[in-house]
């Protein structure tokens, strides 16, 4: 069931959460919204959920105008970044509701509740109360509880950013298996771009309550519309006067055409990983990535002379002429960090 | 030694009295208990106590979830105003509280009273005058109970009932009265406690007349007065003996839910 999002403006007193924002989402797509914090995707979600409206603007889902539908007859199954299990239930009866609400027929509520509880592995926890699971498994049970009512779309509030690290990995996997198993409708917020690019076919970058970009993860990898999303989607450096990737600056340890000279400055070994950081005069320091086996080839230390260039195929842009040098530096400073983890 | 300070105060102040109503009561065998226990005149007065207490919890927790959920869960202008009005009762002296009830619905000159009278609806010193007066004194009670329970709970499961398919009603009744249901249990039991209890108001609005609008703690008063010392703390002990059951309940009940829930 496709989502379509138009012209929806959102503000909460002065500041504006959503300005003029249209997606559209595909029918059976897994898409993520993608953006910092505050930029106004949970908002986004939260407006086509029916949790929120919009000051003005038009929400469709499946072709239908959903704008003043309540949340309740939208057909939507929200997943909360805090779970929002209902205590006082069984696992079972958390998983039951929306079917309960409906008044089906007990044999098929008991058996549709079992196929999902086996569906999120949870198919023996049925009678344990939601506070005796752990953080990832009351998330699995949100998860069943919102596709019992066979909802159009799903809708993911920021789904793993409560859990820590190793449960959201794994549950990112079988988030991008399920929707291969379920294929309903999805769409999840998260600010972290590792997940994004990861699990999503389709990713929606939103930033200061505006669309920056919409595309696949490759088409935003690759072809970044702003420099906003070219920084935001991985860490990026300086190399004459453009902005690019660090594995896309070649280090080499001759001149050649077009290269540009550099004093290494420093050398960060982390896992197969070595994170080059180059000294370049009237520029601002250039990082390169190498992996290990190139470090070894190239054998560079600090104080070596090394010419840089553009690898072939590299994704670049023009940096914007309104950037100061200062802004540059302070640019180029973060990436070098940023190259330690991705920005978030 | 801070225990102990804690014990001592508490001992003093409210166990050891306590504890002599109940000594009080039986200090010259069951006989005279029973006596009082069977005098229709109290227990005209205890039932009446009970008919206004059962009123003034059932209107007051009605009233208290309510003007929770509004306070907690909308924002209209007013609410800080409406925040402070609701607490009024718990700081109004219950004797100003009756005599503002008689200016009001006073048969003779209250400005709502006088024309319900005409129409043969009394207030004052009758029945609908005490349920009035005790629900006023114990109204804040349970709304005070409530509401920080719902700003613990948040939005996000009735949220996510709404999302499942459930409506205002539902959710209320499936998600967020089982929520607060424990602030809901405990603000009762005060109301009932302090609606048991109540002494100035009713006075003031009940006119004291024996067998008609006498609740139990006039008759209290009355059989006190009287020197009918033991009938006097025979019936102070039966109405603490209510809110003291009640809340023994209630904690054993709370105890074993939280166990069931397992967190």
């Amino acid at each position: 069931m496709s989502i379509e999002i138009r012209n929806i403006t959102k503000t909460f007193g002065d500041f504006v959460a959503l300005d003029d924002v249209s997606v559209g989402i595909r029918p059976g797509s897994l898409t993520a919204l993608l953006g910092p914090s505050g930029g106004g995707k949970s908002t986004l979600l939260r407006i086509v959920a029916g949790l929120e409206t919009a000051d003005s603007g038009a929400v469709a889902i499946d072709g239908v105008d959903a704008t003043r539908l309540p949340p309740q007859r939208r057909g939507v199954g929200f997943v909360f970044q805090h779970y929002a299990a209902f205590p006082h239930m069984t696992v079972a009866r958390n998983v039951a509701f929306g079917l309960d609400i409906r008044h089906r027929p007990k044999d098929e509520v008991r058996a549709r509740v079992e196929e999902l509880l086996r569906l999120v592995h949870l198919e023996q926890f049925a009678d344990r109360m939601p506070g005796q699971l752990s953080g990832g498994q009351r998330q699995r049970m949100a998860l069943a509880r919102a596709l019992a009512v066979e909802p159009a779309v799903l809708l993911l509030d920021e789904p793993f950013g409560a859990l820590d690290a190793k449960v959201r990995k794994e549950l990112r996997d079988w988030l991008r298996r399920l929707h291969d198993q379920v294929h309903v409708t999805t769409v999840f917020v998260t600010h972290d771009q590792e997940e994004a690019l990861e699990v999503a076919d389709e990713i929606v970058v939103v930033s200061n309550g505006r669309v920056e970009q919409v595309g696949s993860p490759d088409d935003l990898y690759d072809s970044p519309a702003s420099e906003f999303v070219m920084s935001f989607l991985g860490p990026v450096t300086m190399l004459g006067g453009r902005l690019v990737r660090p594995h896309d600056v070649e280090l080499l340890g001759i001149a050649v055409v077009g290269s540009v000279a550099g004093v290494v400055e420093g050398v960060q070994r982390v896992g197969n990983e070595a994170r080059i950081q180059v000294g370049v005069p009237g520029a601002p320091s250039v990082a390169a990535v190498l992996t290990r086996a190139a470090l070894r080839d190239l054998d560079v230390r600090v104080g070596d002379t090394v010419w840089l260039r553009l690898a072939k195929g590299a994704t670049s842009m023009a940096a914007t002429p309104a950037s100061s040098p200062d802004d540059a530096a302070r640019g180029a400073g973060s990436v070098l960090t940023g190259a330690v983890s991705a920005p978030r | 030694m801070l225990r102990l300070v804690v014990i001592a105060y508490l001992v003093l102040l409210v166990a050891w009295p306590v504890s002599l109503v109940f000594t009080g009561a039986l200090s010259d065998g069951l006989g005279p208990v029973i006596d009082t226990f069977t005098d229709p005149l109290v227990l005209r007065a205890l039932r009446l106590t009970a008919v206004a207490v059962l009123w003034a919890v059932v209107l007051n927790t009605v009233f208290g979830v309510g003007v929770a959920l509004l306070l907690v869960r909308r924002s209209f202008p007013g609410r800080r105003l409406l925040a402070a009005l609701v607490d009024l009762p718990l700081a109004v002296s219950p004797v100003v509280v009756g005599l503002a009830l008689v200016l009001v619905y006073g048969s003779r000159n209250g400005w709502l009273g006088a024309p319900l009278a005409q129409a043969g609806v009394q207030i004052v010193f009758s029945t609908p005058g005490i349920v009035l007066a005790t629900t006023f004194i114990a109204m804040p009670l349970v709304l005070r109970e409530v509401v920080p329970v719902l700003e613990e709970v948040g939005t996000d499961q009735e949220q996510a009932a709404r999302s499942l398919g459930a409506g205002p009603w539902a959710t209320f009744r499936r998600i967020t009265l089982p929520a607060i249901r424990w602030g809901v249990v405990y603000g009762m039991v005060l109301c009932l406690a302090r609606a048991i209890g109540e002494f100035g108001a009713v006075k003031v609005v009940s006119g004291n007349l024996i067998g008609q609008t006498q609740t139990a703690t006039l008759s209290v008063e009355e059989l006190y007065m009287n020197f009918d010392r033991q009938g006097a703390f025979a019936v102070a002990a039966a109405l603490s003996s209510v809110s003291i059951v009640v809340i023994i309940i209630v904690g054993l009940l709370r105890t074993r839910m939280e166990k069931r829930r397992g967190s």
